[in-house]
C-alpha cells in the first residue's frame, strides 16, 4: 500500500519537479540539463509581451476578485433571510454557474455580449455628442465581467457555509441589545465571516488568474498570462516557458496556502 | 426601509450579474443555434434545424468526448481508490493530513502548466528516450489518445481522491474489526463491508470528473496534438476558427444536454445502487 502511494506522488510531483529542475537550466535545449543557471527567469522578466500579459492577468483577476467578493458576500448575507422564488432563482443560477463547463460560458459570454453590444452601439453612436463616440467592445471589461461571474458563485457558496456554521444567538443577542441591522452586520457578522470572505477573495484571484478557457473566448485584443503560454507551447517547449510556469505555480501555491490558513482559522474563531 | 427591502438591494448587483453574464448569454446560445450562418461568419436570424441536422459532421469530437471522458474517469477511480484508502484507513494519523494536502494542492494549480509539463515527459527525449535505453524504441507516446488519457488522470486525480477520502475517513473502523472477528478475509471485509460503504464518495469523484471532462479542452489541445480532440476542441474550431457561430451554438447547446441526460441517468443509478445496499443491509 505504501510502495503504491509513493509511486502516486511521485507521479503527481515529478512533471511538476521537471519543469521547475528545467527552469534553472543553463543550456538553451529543453532536454539536456546543463548546469544551474537563472539566466531564463531574468529573460522571461525582461521579455515585454511576458511582463504585458502579467500586467493584464494580475489587473483582471485582482478586480474581479474584488467585484466577486463584495457582490457575493452581499448577496450570501441577503440570501440568509430570503426565502421563497427569489432564493429559489438565486440556488438555481449559482448551480447553473458552477455546473455549465468553462468552455460553454466562455462562448456564451462571448456571443452574448458580442450581440448586446451590437445593439448598444449605434444607440451610443447616436447620442453620443463629439465625432468619435466610444465603441463597447471585448478586453478588459469582458474579462473582468466573466470571470466576476464564476468567482462570485464560489464565494456565495463559501460564505454561505461560513454563516450556515455560524452561531445564531450572537445576532440575536446584538439585536436583543438594540443593535441596528447595520452594527449588527458590522459589529457581529462581518468580523465572524471576515476570514472566509478573504479565503474567498484569494480562491478567485487563483481561478482568475488561472483560468484560460473563459480568457480564451472573451479577451478580445488583450493577451492573459495562460493565453500566452498556451500559444507559446504551440511553438514548443522553451526554458522560458518553463520558468513562467515555475513562478505560477509558485504564486499559487502562496496563495492557496494562504487561503487554506484562513478559512482554518476563521472555523477555529467562529 | 424593510428588511426584504434590504435583502433585495443587497442581490441586486449579484443578480444583474447573473442575469446579463448568465442568464442572457445563454439564452443567447439557444437562439443562435437555431439560425443561420452569415456570409462572412457570425449569424443571421432564422429558425431552422438545420444546425442541428449538421451534428453528425462534428460525430468523431462527439464520440471521443463520450468515450474518453468515461474512460478517464475509470482510470482516475482506479488510481485514486487505493490512494485514498491508504489516506483514510492506513496512513500514519500524525501525517494524514500532511499527505491528503500533498494531494490536493496541484489541482487548484494552473492546468495549463501541468498538462505543459507532460509534453515534456512525454514527448521524444522523455519517457520513449528513456524506454530506448531499455532495448524498446521507436514507442510513440505524445498526441496519442493514451497521452490524453495520462493529462487527464493527472489532471484529475485530486478532485477524485478527496471525496472518496471523505468518505472512506468518516467510515467506522469498528465496523471493519467487526467484519474480522466474525471470520471474514480482509478481501471479503473490504468486498463487503469498505467498498460498499464507500459507494457515495465513489459516486461524488465521479461525477465531478465526468462533469469537467465533458468541457475539456486543454488537455487533448495540449497532448492530443490535433489528432484527438473533444467536443471542446471543435467549439474553439468553430467559434474561432471558422466564426460559425449558428452550428457552434448547437454543437454547445447539445454538450451541455448530453451532460444533463448522462448526470441524471447517472444519479438515478447511483441512487438504485443505494437502495438495493439498504435492502442487503435489512437482510
Amino acid at each position: 500500500m505504501r510502495i503504491y502511494a509513493t509511486f502516486v506522488y511521485l507521479f503527481l510531483y515529478i512533471p511538476i519537479g521537471v519543469i521547475a529542475l528545467f527552469s534553472f537550466n543553463a543550456g538553451r535545449h529543453a532536454s539536456q540539463f546543463q548546469g544551474f543557471s537563472v539566466q531564463w527567469y531574468g529573460k522571461a522578466l525582461a521579455n515585454p509581451f511576458v511582463m504585458d500579459a502579467l500586467q493584464t492577468s494580475l489587473v483582471v483577476a485582482f478586480v474581479s476578485a474584488l467585484c466577486a467578493s463584495v457582490f457575493g458576500t452581499m448577496a450570501a448575507v441577503a440570501l440568509q433571510g430570503i426565502r421563497g422564488p427569489v432564493r429559489a432563482a438565486f440556488d438555481l443560477l449559482i448551480y447553473v454557474a458552477v455546473m455549465v463547463p468553462g468552455i460553454v460560458i466562455g462562448i456564451a459570454t462571448l456571443i452574448g455580449l458580442v450581440t448586446i453590444f451590437g445593439q448598444l452601439n449605434p444607440i451610443l453612436a447616436a447620442l453620443w455628442p463629439g465625432a468619435a463616440p466610444p465603441q463597447l467592445a471585448m478586453g478588459y471589461g469582458s474579462l473582468i465581467a466573466a470571470h466576476t461571474l464564476f468567482t462570485m458563485a464560489l464565494v456565495i457558496i463559501i460564505i454561505r457555509a461560513r454563516l450556515a456554521g455560524m452561531d445564531r444567538a450572537l445576532t440575536e443577542a446584538s439585536s436583543d441589545l438594540y443593535a441596528t441591522p447595520m452594527g449588527t452586520f458590522r459589529q457581529v457578522t462581518l468580523p465572524l465571516i471576515f476570514p472566509a470572505i478573504l479565503a474567498g477573495f484569494l480562491l478567485s484571484f487563483t481561478f482568475s488568474f488561472d483560468d484560460f478557457i473563459i480568457a480564451f473566448f472573451v479577451a478580445g485584443s488583450e493577451t492573459t498570462l495562460p493565453i500566452y503560454v498556451f500559444s507559446s507551447i504551440r511553438r514548443g517547449v522553451t526554458p522560458e516557458i518553463n520558468a513562467i510556469g515555475t513562478m505560477v505555480l509558485a504564486a499559487s501555491l502562496i496563495l492557496l496556502v494562504t487561503a487554506q490558513v484562513l478559512l482554518r482559522t476563521g472555523r477555529r474563531r467562529g | 426601509m424593510t428588511q426584504r427591502g434590504r435583502n433585495l438591494l443587497l442581490l441586486a448587483p449579484a443578480g444583474a450579474w447573473f442575469l446579463v453574464m448568465l442568464v442572457i448569454p445563454l439564452a443567447v446560445v439557444i437562439i443562435f443555434s437555431f439560425g443561420e450562418r452569415g456570409p462572412a461568419g457570425g449569424y443571421v436570424p432564422a429558425f431552422t434545424l438545420e444546425q442541428y441536422a449538421n451534428l453528425p459532421a462534428r460525430w468523431a469530437a462527439f464520440k471521443n468526448t463520450l468515450m474518453l471522458a468515461p474512460a478517464g474517469t475509470l482510470a482516475s477511480l482506479l488510481i485514486a481508490y487505493p490512494l485514498a484508502y491508504y489516506l483514510a484507513v492506513r496512513a500514519d494519523p500524525r501525517w494524514k493530513t500532511v499527505l491528503l494536502v500533498l494531494v490536493i494542492v496541484p489541482f487548484w494549480t494552473s492546468i495549463l502548466i501541468r498538462s505543459y509539463a507532460w509534453i515534456f515527459l512525454l514527448g521524444g527525449r522523455g519517457i520513449p528516450a528513456l524506454l530506448d535505453l531499455i532495448g524498446i524504441d521507436n514507442v510513440r507516446l505524445i498526441n496519442t489518445p493514451f497521452a490524453v488519457l495520462i493529462g487527464i488522470v493527472y489532471g484529475y486525480l485530486p478532485l477524485m481522491v478527496f471525496p472518496i477520502f471523505v468518505n472512506l475517513d468518516r467510515l467506522d473502523k469498528r465496523l471493519l474489526e467487526a467484519s474480522a472477528d466474525l471470520g471474514a478475509s480482509p478481501w471479503r471485509t473490504f468486498l463487503q463491508v469498505t467498498l460498499p460503504m464507500s459507494l457515495p464518495g465513489i459516486a461524488t469523484g465521479c461525477l465531478l470528473v465526468f462533469i469537467l471532462l465533458m468541457g475539456e479542452f486543454l488537455i487533448p489541445a495540449i497532448l492530443g496534438g490535433g489528432k484527438v480532440f473533444f467536443v471542446g476542441n471543435a467549439l474553439v474550431d468553430l467559434f474561432l476558427q471558422s466564426r460559425n457561430w449558428a452550428f457552434g451554438s448547437a454543437v454547445a447547446a447539445t454538450l451541455v444536454l448530453l451532460m444533463l441526460v448522462s448526470v441524471t441517468a447517472y444519479m438515478r443509478l447511483i441512487r438504485r445502487l443505494g437502495a438495493q445496499r439498504e435492502d442487503v443491509a435489512l437482510m
